[in-house]
C-alpha cells in the first residue's frame, strides 16, 4: 500500500516526466482494441486495453485520478508488446509512455528488504557483468552436466518451486561450460568475398545461455559474406531494465554500448534477439535527454539490423537451401515485428527452404505472453495468452516452430511441454534452422571460429 | 451516487464480479472518442442476459440512476460520455452471434458482437451484411444499431438501419418488447424498430436484434481518381449520380487527409494532388466493368489528371482500409481532432466542398476533408489544441457555420454519427422547436424518469442560430 503522501509525490512526477502531447495524440478511437493481447484474453476489459492505460497515465497527469493499486494493476498487466503502435493511425509511441509510467512507479516503490536487495542483485549486479552472467549459467551448466538435475528430477525437489517455474527448468537449453563462454571470439572473417564488414550484438543471455544460438548466427554471417567484428566491451542491452522500471541503469549500459561500437567501421550492428535489438534501436529516444549522447546515440540506433534482414539483403535466400520435409510456422517476436518493423525477411527465408512446408499460424503477430520477466510475474495471463497460442500452432499441424528472440523460444518450448507435445514438435530460433539448412546442403565455414585446442581438451 | 443498499442489489444480479466502482475502473469507462468529453460514472456493470438489464434498469428507475448502455466507446458525438454520472452497462457477456438462417436471410445476434465479426460470419456462409462503419473491427452491433452507424458501402446499401428487423428492447420500467420479426411485410402498428434505432441509448436498451442479410455480390472493383482541383473532384460525383450510377462507394480525400493517412498506411497513395475519389463497384461482371468504365471516362472528362484501377483485391483492401484510418491519422497533426459530418443532398456537394474552405480561410482554421462524398456525407475535420481557447472557440464557429450552410442547402447537421451531446445545441436548427417538442414527447412517454442516456440529443439550451453573411 501507498500512503496518500507517496502517491502524490508520483502524481507530481507524472506531471513532470509524462509527454502531455504523447499522451493527447491517443484520438481514443480504440483502433488498439483488437491487437491487445490482455484486453483480449481479459474477456474486454478497457482497464486492460491501450486506450484505457492511456487515459489512465493521462487521467494521473490531470489531477483526475490518483496512481493508486489499480493503476499500478493495469500498467503491470501490459506485456508491452507493443502491438497497438502498428495499428495506431494516430501513431502514438505507447511504450515510450509505458516505460516512463512504470519508471515513475518503480522509483517510488518501497519494496521490502529482500525484494530490494534482489532487485539490485539482478538488475545491477547480474546482466551488466559479462563474467557474472557465464558464472551463473557456468552454475547451470555444472547442475546440467554433473548429474545433480537428474537427482533433484528425481527426487521431487523440484516440487518445492511454483509450477511455473518448475516447468520452466524443464525448457532451460543445454548451456555451454564456463570455459566455452570465457573464450569468445572478437573477429571473423568472411567467407569467400567480402560484401559487408558487420558488428555483432552478443547480447547478455545470448552470449550465455544461449551460445549456441550466437554461434549458428555468425557462422550464417560468415556464409553469407560478412567479416564480423565483436567488440568485447559491450555489454546487455538495458531492455530488462528499461522495461522494469530501471531506467537510468538502462541509460548507463546504452552509453558503455554506444562507445563499445563507435568507430568500428561497420554497415550494421547485427542482432539476434528482437528484444535486445528493438531496445538499441530506441537508445536515441533513451537519451534525448541527454544533448552530449544525441548524435552519438542516432548513429548507433541507425546500423541495428536484425540478422534476418541481412540475410535477405545479401541473398541468403537464393542459396538453395534444403532440409527433410517439415512443415514449420513461425512465431513473430513482437518486439522485432512492432519496433523493428521486421516481418517479412524471417518468411521470407523459412519459405526458400527446400522440403520445408511453411504455414502461417492465425495470429502469428499476437504476443506468446513471454514478454521479458512476464511470463514469471505474471503468470496466470502469460499461461492464458500461451494456451491460446499453442492451439493455434497445433491448428497448423507444425512440427518445427520458429522464433526470432530467446524469451519466445523459451516459451513455445514451454508451451510444446504444457501440450505434451514434446515427442514430434520442437522449437527453434530461426538461425539455428537456418544452419541446420546450410550445413544439409553443404555450405560450411571454412574459418569458424573454434576454441584454442588446450580449452577444448580439458572442458 | 449510488448508495451502498443498492449496490449490493446490483451485485446480487449480476455477481461482485460484474460491479465494478473502482477508480480506475471508472475512469476507462469516462470517454469515447468524441474529443474534450470526459465524465466519470459512478459504477461499470456488466449483466451477463436480458433478464439481469431488466433487473438492473428497474433499479435503477426506481432510484432515478443514469444508465449509459456503451459498446467499445468509438462514437463521435460524445453519446456514451457518462455526462451525468450513473452506471455505464456494458455487453462484454452478451456477445454471441445467436443464428444466421439461411432461410429467411437473417442473422439474429446480441448487442456485444463486433461489427467485422459478423460480417465475416455471414459472409463465410456466401451472405452479406453491408453497414461497414470505418470502426468495424473495433464497434459492436449494438452501438451501431444506436447510432445508426453508416460506412463506405452507404451509398448502395443504404446505413444500419435499412438493415434491422427486429430488435429485443429493455425499456426504461423494465419492461421487455419485441418489435418486428423476420418479416418483408409487417404492418402490425407503429414501427418502433426504426424509432429505436439510431435513439442513442436514450429511450430504452437493445438486448437483442435480427439483421437483414442479402446474397454477396459476385465481383467488385475498386479504382482511384486523382484530381489536382477540389471541385472537380466533387463535380465527378454529382456527375456520376447524375449518369444514374449508384456505385459502392464514392469517397473522397483531400490533400492534407492523403498525407496522413499514407505516413500511416505506407500504401503508396498520391500526396500530391489536391484530392482524390475512391470508387467501388460490385455486382455481376459485366455490370460493374460497364459501370467502371463509365465512372472512368465521367472522371476524366472532369479533369481528373488520372485514374487507377487496383490491380487485385489486396490492393483495393488497402486502399479501402487506408480509408477508413482518415479520422485517426489526422490525429497525427495536432493533438485534438474534431471532425463533424454535416451532410447534403449529393447535388449540392460541390458548393459544400467550396463553403468549407470558404469558411476555413474566414477563421483562420485548418480544416482537411474526407467522407463519403457519394452520399453526400462529408467529414470536415480540424486539427486542433484543446489547451489553445482562443483557436477552439473560432473553431466552434466554423463549424457552426458549416451547420448552418449545410441546413441552407437541404441538409442536415449529421448523416451518421449522431447528436450525442456535441450535437445537441444545433439539432433545433434541422427540426425546429415543433420537431423538439414531438421528439421530447416520445422521450418523456417511454423514459418519464429520465435515466436512459440523459443529457444526450436534447441540449439544455439551443445554440443561437448564425447569420451566414455570404
Amino acid at each position: 500500500m501507498t500512503t496518500a503522501k507517496e502517491r502524490k509525490v508520483m502524481q507530481q512526477q507524472f506531471k513532470e516526466r509524462m509527454n502531455e502531447d504523447e499522451l493527447m495524440n491517443c484520438m481514443r478511437c480504440g483502433f488498439c482494441l483488437p491487437a491487445c493481447p490482455t484486453y483480449i484474453e481479459s474477456g474486454f476489459q478497457e482497464t486492460h486495453s491501450p486506450r484505457g492505460r492511456i487515459a489512465l497515465m493521462k487521467a494521473v497527469v490531470d489531477g483526475l485520478i490518483e496512481p493508486d493499486e489499480d493503476v499500478e494493476r493495469t500498467l503491470n498487466m501490459c506485456l508491452g508488446c507493443r502491438a497497438c503502435e502498428p495499428v495506431c493511425p494516430s501513431g502514438v509511441n505507447y511504450g515510450h509512455l509505458l516505460e516512463e509510467a512504470r519508471d515513475i512507479i518503480q522509483q517510488n516503490k518501497k519494496y521490502s528488504l529482500p525484494v530490494r536487495m534482489l532487485r539490485k542483485a539482478v538488475f545491477g549486479g547480474l546482466f551488466p557483468h559479462s563474467h557474472r552472467m557465464r558464472t551463473i549459467t557456468g552454475l547451470i551448466s555444472f547442475y546440467q552436466r554433473s548429474g545433480l538435475q537428474r537427482i533433484v528430477r528425481n527426487t521431487g525437489l523440484l516440487n518445492l518451486l511454483p509450477a511455473q517455474l518448475k516447468e520452466m527448468e524443464k525448457v532451460l537449453p543445454k548451456v555451454p561450460t564456463l570455459k566455452e563462454m570465457k573464450h569468445r571470439p572478437e573477429h571473423l572473417p568472411a567467407q569467400g568475398e567480402t560484401k559487408r564488414r558487420v558488428a555483432f550484438f552478443s547480447g547478455c543471455l545470448m552470449d550465455t545461455m544461449f551460445m549456441e544460438t550466437n554461434d549458428a548466427t555468425m557462422k550464417l554471417l560468415q556464409l553469407a559474406g560478412c567479416e564480423i567484428v565483436i567488440p568485447p566491451a559491450q555489454t546487455c542491452c538495458g531492455a530488462l531494465h528499461g522495461h522494469s522500471g530501471e531506467k537510468s541503469q538502462a541509460k548507463e549500459l546504452a552509453k558503455r554500448n554506444i562507445e563499445a561500437f563507435e568507430g568500428l567501421n561497420v554497415d550494421y550492428i547485427i542482432t539476434n534477439a528482437g528484444g535486445c535489438g528493438a531496445f538499441l534501436m530506441e537508445y536515441d529516444h533513451l537519451l534525448k535527454d541527454d544533448p552530449a549522447w544525441g548524435e552519438r546515440a542516432k548513429a548507433f540506433t541507425e546500423k541495428i539490423k536484425d540478422i534476418s534482414v541481412i540475410l535477405v539483403e545479401l541473398n541468403f535466400h537464393k542459396k538453395g537451401l534444403k532440409l527433410p520435409s517439415q512443415v514449420v510456422t513461425y512465431q513473430d517476436s513482437c518486439h522485432l515485428r512492432n519496433v523493428m518493423k521486421t516481418s517479412a525477411a524471417p518468411r521470407i527465408l523459412l519459405q526458400s527452404i527446400e522440403g520445408v512446408e511453411f504455414r502461417e499460424m492465425k495470429d502469428a503477430d499476437r504476443c506468446c505472453g513471454s514478454a521479458g520477466i512476464y511470463n514469471i510475474v505474471e503468470p496466470e495471463m502469460s499461461m492464458q495468452i500461451l494456451d491460446y497460442k499453442m492451439e493455434q500452432v497445433k491448428e497448423t499441424k507444425a512440427t518445427t516452430i520458429v522464433t526470432a528472440n530467446p524469451g519466445c523460444l523459451l516459451q513455445m518450448k514451454l508451451g510444446i511441454e504444457r501440450e505434451g507435445l514434446s515427442a514430434h514438435v520442437r522449437a527453434v530460433h530461426i538461425v539455428e534452422l537456418l544452419l541446420e539448412a546450410a550445413e544439409a546442403s553443404g555450405f560450411t565455414v571454412n574459418q569458424q571460429w573454434q576454441m584454442p585446442e588446450h580449452i577444448r581438451k580439458t572442458s | 451516487m449510488i448508495s451502498n443498499e443498492v449496490k449490493q442489489r446490483l451485485i446480487s444480479i449480476v455477481g461482485l464480479e460484474n460491479y465494478d466502482d473502482s477508480k480506475a475502473g471508472r475512469l476507462v469507462y469516462s470517454y469515447d472518442a468524441t474529443p474534450q468529453f470526459q465524465s466519470l460514472p459512478d459504477a461499470v456493470i456488466a449483466p451477463r442476459n436480458t433478464k439481469e438489464v431488466s433487473e438492473i434498469v428497474k433499479i435503477c428507475n426506481e432510484h432515478r440512476i443514469p444508465i449509459v448502455p456503451r459498446g467499445s466507446g468509438t462514437n463521435l458525438c460524445a453519446g456514451t460520455c457518462p455526462t451525468e454520472g450513473g452506471l455505464v452497462l456494458i455487453f462484454k457477456h452478451m456477445n454471441n452471434i445467436l443464428e444466421i438462417d439461411e432461410e429467411n436471410l437473417t442473422v439474429t445476434v446480441q448487442p456485444g458482437v463486433i461489427t467485422l465479426d459478423l460480417i465475416k460470419a455471414v459472409e463465410a456462409k456466401g451472405l452479406f451484411y453491408p453497414p461497414d462503419p470505418s470502426s468495424m473491427k473495433i464497434s459492436t452491433i449494438g452501438g451501431s444499431i444506436n447510432e445508426n452507424s453508416g460506412g463506405l458501402r452507404g451509398l448502395k446499401y443504404g446505413v444500419t438501419r435499412d438493415y434491422v428487423m427486429a430488435l429485443e428492447v429493455v425499456l426504461a420500467n423494465g419492461d421487455i418488447i419485441r418489435t418486428g420479426g423476420k418479416l418483408a411485410k409487417d404492418v402490425a402498428g407503429y414501427d418502433l424498430t426504426r424509432l429505436f434505432v439510431g435513439s442513442e441509448g436514450t429511450l430504452g436498451i437493445i438486448t437483442e436484434a435480427t439483421l437483414k442479410l442479402i446474397p454477396m455480390p459476385e465481383t467488385k472493383k475498386t479504382m482511384l481518381a486523382l484530381y489536382q482541383d477540389l471541385e472537380a473532384a466533387a463535380r465527378s460525383v454529382s456527375q456520376i449520380i447524375a449518369n444514374k450510377i449508384i456505385p459502392t462507394t464514392l469517397e473522397f480525400l483531400d490533400q492534407p487527409t492523403l498525407e496522413v493517412v499514407e505516413a500511416y498506411a505506407q500504401i503508396g497513395l498520391p500526396t500530391d494532388v489536391k484530392a482524390v475519389l475512391l470508387i467501388e463497384q460490385d455486382g455481376p461482371s459485366e455490370v460493374v466493368e460497364r459501370d467502371i468504365k463509365k465512372m472512368e471516362e465521367i472522371c476524366k472528362k472532369e479533369q481528373a489528371v488520372s485514374v487507377k484501377v487496383a490491380q487485385s483485391e489486396a490492393e483495393a483492401d488497402a486502399l479501402r482500409t487506408a480509408r477508413r484510418s482518415a479520422l485517426s491519422a489526422l490525429a497525427r497533426l495536432k493533438p485534438t481532432t474534431i471532425l463533424e459530418d454535416a451532410t447534403v443532398p449529393r447535388s449540392e456537394i460541390a458548393k459544400m466542398v467550396k463553403a468549407i474552405n470558404e469558411v476555413a480561410e474566414k477563421y483562420n482554421v485548418k480544416i482537411c476533408t474526407f467522407g463519403h462524398a457519394g452520399d453526400g456525407n462529408l467529414h470536415p475535420t480540424c486539427p486542433t489544441d484543446a489547451r489553445d481557447r482562443e483557436e477552439i472557440e473560432r473553431v466552434e464557429k466554423a463549424f457552426e457555420e458549416i451547420f448552418a450552410k449545410a441546413i441552407e442547402l437541404g441538409g442536415t447537421i449529421t448523416g451518421e454519427h449522431g447528436v450525442g451531446i456535441m450535437k445537441a445545441p444545433y439539432l433545433e436548427w434541422k427540426l425546429g422547436r415543433e420537431g423538439i417538442a414531438a421528439m421530447k414527447a416520445i422521450k418523456n412517454a417511454l423514459d418519464p424518469n429520465n435515466i436512459m442516456n440523459p443529457g444526450k440529443v436534447f441540449a439544455k439550451s439551443t445554440r443561437k442560430r448564425v447569420v451566414i453573411t455570404r
